[in-house]
């Protein structure tokens, strides 16, 4: 079975995020003065061809933790359909 | 203002949490007479950050303090200011700095990285100084494993992304492979700068009633996990989770480095620091002791990146692009108005008090109303009350073993084994073009790097900034540091890491002035490290007073160790500035023309100790550092300086790393060149052009000097003809050893090959 | 000619134009990017840099900056403008020149000296350069331009190409192709040929004190403007 992952990364909460700082700069500029707390990731769609959910689950979970996020700073969180 | 009042206290830390804060006993009991009562929980962590090796140099300053550091031109002395202070004429000054960030990037190569340039870049500009070139200095371990290619990978992209937005350009630097740094790499930052002499800028606070000022990025919990394991004892356990990571952000730094030049000019600032370690109460300690005077701190104006942050992480927080600003008062308005320009944080935090009746100034931290702190800043400082050991050091058991090498042992290369051995220098990493690295630096913004289409042994930036317009003279510099010779001898190994530099700077046309170091080592406590400690200061001393270059600062990076690769090689990176004041004197390491004859300057030897060739080719590991005389290589030096300044040679290219041949090899592809020359009979093959013994320099001369030339050698330098310049290829004693072309892509192309 | 060189925060090459238009002898100001006054500049540039520390889209929010109101209707009046490296992003962003700046083939950031063909026979820019190459250097990680097939069609139909990357001896091949450009342009101008982005920088090439004045020669064509 074929499943697509929608994942997003994300800076951890604590971790000062400068992109998202300087967006909100931008922003202000344009004088959208409401906008706070941006902050900035990563949207990653994936395929994966598993025999159940929980086992496509575990490989975009290994997926993330190895490659796609860097957890000594990022979060990730991701959902899971059926192509 | 009147204190009476007492720190509001809580539960009092015991000798236990002390000692999980890395405070000794005897450093608590010290504390206690010190304050004349036991500290509360973020008294004592201000201690501990303040007296740790970091900011207190307990383990290292009794022998730093054997360096030379005086000179006629030394504007300030060794750790006085952050950074080292050279006068180069005109009315200017030149101040440069290196510093380590080898532990955070061993965690996060990026980010550790990012920061080791954000970080020395303020030291500099702290100064009011702007800086105007930088360089670096790498060692990683096995490039074969995966994960050495990862650090790699990743400090030279925190490198380059953070020098490149910053907009200063990275001019050169070092790279060097060992298993020793497969734990523990080594990033080493080094920044130079340009200043007016009467408009540096000091980190000091004085003046009753005097604003203070925190500008730049807001303050969140970085750096601090030390002391949050330790405040567990006395309190709950933290439930918001702290950064692992400090993140750079180089537009910030851009902004703060305008900001900041543009609020030095005013003149109306006192003092100023930057925050890197130990944060606001390293910055606020440092100055009022300087300058004589308190400070009474309203934690709660602090702008902060995390909600309800307790006083200790406020104080102790390493969150970068910050910096430190005491002003006179009544200007608030115009430090206000620049910040705004930029877009960037400015809070008034609190203001200078009056030293009490012992001249000592007390710093007072408050947080919701409540006093939270009260510690004389004195005692909190290198050169005040901060702890100063003598350590056990003792000869490790290998240098003898080092020293029983002997060369006869080793077999000469046949004549058919030069080109594999020609082969194997050429590609290796340690020699190899650093091209895939510093492709990914800008090198050239700013338009002052005279060393783009001019290659040399040391980088030529010309003077020019915005403030100061553009000079005739330009910095010449380099880091230099085989840390093999060093962990094979530390003393001869060090004084060959300064005579290196200098003869880099020499061989580029500039005039060696000072130094500044980055002291790598292992645990201090182990004696057979601290032992290399001892000796390499020793060396570098001797030979920065010979060279008349003294050590203007720097910095000692400890605990370079793991407990499954020991300790690193010992790496005292020597960063050195020199001064070219005629741009006519620049020389290039690349061959001109053809037929122009090809000299060693210097004496050829048997030598083959720690050469790359024993090393890594024959692999033998155990021998002594090369050979090193002193008066040889002053006597070479001061050739090169002449034959220049007469016009007598077309190039210089010092022998290090691979020796003669490697050096020929490098100048002939930078000059699209070949050469044909010949060996010395009497001298070993291997050791005649793979060999490292130092004080030799490769040169060019046209047919038309060679009289002046050899009339001049024959008056007491040791030199060999080794032959001619020619259009291609590598001939040695009448033997094709590499065409230009293998040995180019060779050269150019291993290091980028190996790390796609 | 006055020319106008715009700072934003984050650019760092600004001070570059600036030197290198004093010593071509020329009269030189620096705009603030929160201002909304020109000074009577002829001739703007947006210089090179990290403006907002190009952070989201290079270019991306400096295009938003206070003062690009007054610089794109400078350009819509048919007034000279030069975006080099981010300037030319920004112009990307801006839509001032068709196409935009992705990042090198090689995901990484590269400077060094490379060589460019110019294209263009009647653009103010590139019109009266007659060498086969010119060594300029390059110091970017966003600059593979890229067009859609249509744009690349008018924009070679109309001799809106200023630049190709190309050897030493002028020819555009592949290996010269150093951040995988499409067509190995490194150069674009409008319809009306009156802004120009480039990811070279010519002014790191304009003073004999540092090895290389090919840049000078192609910022010289700028003198030969006619003003409107």
């Amino acid at each position: 079975m074929k499943y697509i992952a929608e994942i997003d990364i994300m800076p951890q909460k604590e971790i000062l995020d400068p992109q998202g700082k300087a967006v909100k700069l931008g922003l202000h500029n344009l004088h959208m003065d409401t906008i706070d707390n941006v902050r900035i990731g990563k949207h990653i769609r994936l395929e994966v061809e598993a025999d159940s959910e929980a086992q496509a689950r575990e490989t975009v979970d290994s997926a993330c933790r190895q490659l796609l996020a860097n957890l000594i700073m990022e979060e990730y969180a991701f959902s899971l359909h059926t192509a | 203002m009147e204190i009476t009042e007492s720190p509001n206290v809580g539960p009092l830390p015991t000798v236990e949490t002390a000692r999980k804060l890395g405070v000794l006993p005897e450093e608590f009991d010290r504390i206690g007479q010190i304050l004349g009562r036991q500290p509360n929980f973020t008294e004592l962590s201000i201690f501990s950050v303040m007296w740790s090796e970091h900011c207190s140099y307990k383990n290292s300053i009794v022998w730093l303090k054997t360096l030379p550091r005086d000179s006629d031109r030394m504007l300030a002395k060794a750790g006085e200011e952050n950074a080292g202070l050279v006068d180069i004429g005109d009315g200017l000054a030149c101040s440069f700095k290196i510093e380590s960030h080898n532990h955070p990037s061993a965690l996060e190569p990026y980010q550790g990285a990012a920061t080791g340039v954000g970080g020395i870049n303020r030291d500099i500009f702290t100064m009011g100084a702007r800086p105007i070139a930088q360089l670096n200095s790498l060692r990683f371990g096995d490039l074969n494993l995966p994960k050495t290619r990862r650090l790699l990978r990743g400090v030279v992209k925190g490198i380059g992304d953070y020098g490149n937005a910053f907009g200063i350009p990275t001019v050169g630097g070092e790279l060097y492979f060992d298993e020793s740094y497969n734990t523990n790499p080594l990033v080493n930052a080094f920044s130079a700068g340009i200043v007016e002499v009467g408009k540096v800028a000091k980190a000091t606070s004085y003046g009753v009633g005097n604003p203070v000022f925190i500008v730049g990025s807001a303050t969140g919990k970085d750096g601090i996990h030390g002391a949050t394991f330790a405040s567990e004892d006395i309190s709950d356990k933290s439930t918001e989770k702290l950064p692992a990571v400090q993140v750079g952000d180089p537009f910030m730094e851009k902004l703060l480095l305008e900001a900041t030049l543009e609020i030095i000019a005013t003149g109306y600032v006192i003092g100023i620091q930057d925050m890197g370690a130990a944060g606001i109460i390293c910055s606020t300690s440092e100055m009022s002791a300087k300058g004589e005077h308190g400070m009474i701190i309203d934690l709660d104006k602090v702008p902060m990146r995390q909600p309800n942050m307790q006083p200790f992480e406020i104080l102790l927080s390493e969150s970068q692009e910050r910096m430190l600003v005491v002003i006179e008062k009544g200007k608030e308005d115009v430090i206000n108005q620049i910040f705004d320009k930029w877009d960037l944080n400015c809070a008034q935090i609190g203001e200078v008090t009056a030293p009490g009746p012992d001249g000592v100034g007390r710093l007072h931290f408050y947080r919701h109303g409540e006093l939270v702190a009260d510690v004389p800043a004195h005692d909190l400082v290198l050169g005040g009350g901060a702890p100063q050991y003598h350590r056990e050091y003792r000869e490790p058991a290998y240098i003898k073993e080092f020293e029983q090498f002997d060369a006869d042992d080793v077999d000469d290369v046949e004549t058919d084994e030069i080109a594999d051995v020609a082969r194997h220098l050429l590609s290796h990493p340690n020699i190899c073009s650093r091209r895939w690295v510093y492709e990914q630096y800008d090198s050239m913004v700013g338009t002052a790097n005279r060393s783009t289409n001019a290659p040399s042994d040391a980088a030529v930036v010309r003077i020019k900034t915005p403030e100061v317009g553009l000079s005739n003279k330009s910095i010449v510099i380099t880091v230099d540091c085989n840390s093999r010779y060093v962990n094979a001898n530390p003393r001869r190994g060090a004084m060959i890491a300064v005579a290196e530099a200098a003869r880099n700077i020499v061989c580029s046309g500039g005039e060696p002035l000072a130094v500044t170091n980055n002291l790598n080592f292992g645990n201090p406590y182990v004696p057979e490290v601290y032992w290399q400690f001892v000796e390499a200061v020793q060396g570098m001393g001797e030979a920065c007073r010979r060279f008349s270059t003294p050590v203007t600062g720097g910095n000692v990076s400890f605990y370079n160790q793991s407990s499954d690769d020991g300790p690193v090689f010992p790496t005292p990176t020597i960063g050195m500035l020199g001064l070219m004041e005629d741009p006519s004197h620049q020389m290039t390491l690349n061959f001109k023309a053809e037929g122009d004859w090809i000299y060693l300057l210097g004496p050829p030897t048997d030598d083959i100790a720690s050469s790359e060739y024993l090393y890594s080719y024959r692999k033998v590991k155990a021998s002594p550092a090369p050979l090193f005389d002193f008066e040889t290589e002053w006597r070479v030096q001061e050739a090169i300086k002449t034959m220049i300044r007469h016009g007598w040679i077309k190039s210089a290219h010092d022998v290090s790393d691979g020796g003669l041949f490697v050096a020929l090899a490098e100048s002939a592809m930078a000059g699209n060149k070949g050469f044909q020359i010949d060996t010395v009979d009497r001298y070993r093959t291997d050791a005649f052009l793979f060999g490292e013994s130092q004080s030799r320099v490769v040169i060019t001369v046209s047919p038309d000097k060679l009289h002046e030339v050899e009339g001049y050698f024959n008056e007491g330098q040791t030199f060999v003809r080794l032959g001619v310049v020619t259009a291609a290829d590598f001939v040695i004693n009448d033997q094709t050893i590499l065409t230009s072309a293998e040995a180019k892509d060779l050269y150019d192309n291993s290091l980028g090959r190996i790390m796609a | 000619m006055k020319f106008g060189v715009v700072v934003f925060p984050g650019s760092n090459c600004d001070q570059d134009a600036v030197d290198t238009l004093e010593l071509m002898g020329q009269h030189v100001v620096k705009l603030w990017h929160k201002d909304h006054d020109l000074q009577g500049s002829d001739f703007i540039i947006l210089p090179g840099g990290f403006s907002y520390g190009d952070y989201l889209r290079t270019g991306a929010v400096a295009r938003f900056s206070p003062i690009m109101n007054e610089v794109i209707a400078h350009a819509n009046r048919g007034g000279y403008l030069l975006g080099i490296c981010n300037g030319f992003q920004i112009l990307a962003e801006a839509r001032l020149v068709p196409g935009v700046l992705l990042r090198n083939t090689n995901q990484q950031y590269i400077c060094k000296n490379v060589h460019l063909a110019p294209q263009s026979r009647d653009a103010l820019l590139t019109a009266g350069l007659d060498k086969p190459a010119y060594k300029i250097p390059i110091a970017h990680g966003e600059g593979r331009y890229f067009a859609d097939a249509d744009t690349l069609k008018r924009l070679n139909d109309n001799g809106q190409v200023l630049f190709r990357y190309c050897n030493e001896a002028g020819e555009i091949t592949d290996a010269a192709n150093c951040n995988g450009s499409v067509e190995n342009i490194a150069g674009v101008t409008n319809e009306t040929k009156n802004v120009f982005g480039m990811m070279p920088h010519p002014e790191r090439a304009a003073d004999p004190a540092l090895g290389n004045t090919d840049g000078r020669l192609i910022l010289e064509q700028a003198l030969k403007a006619v003003l409107v």
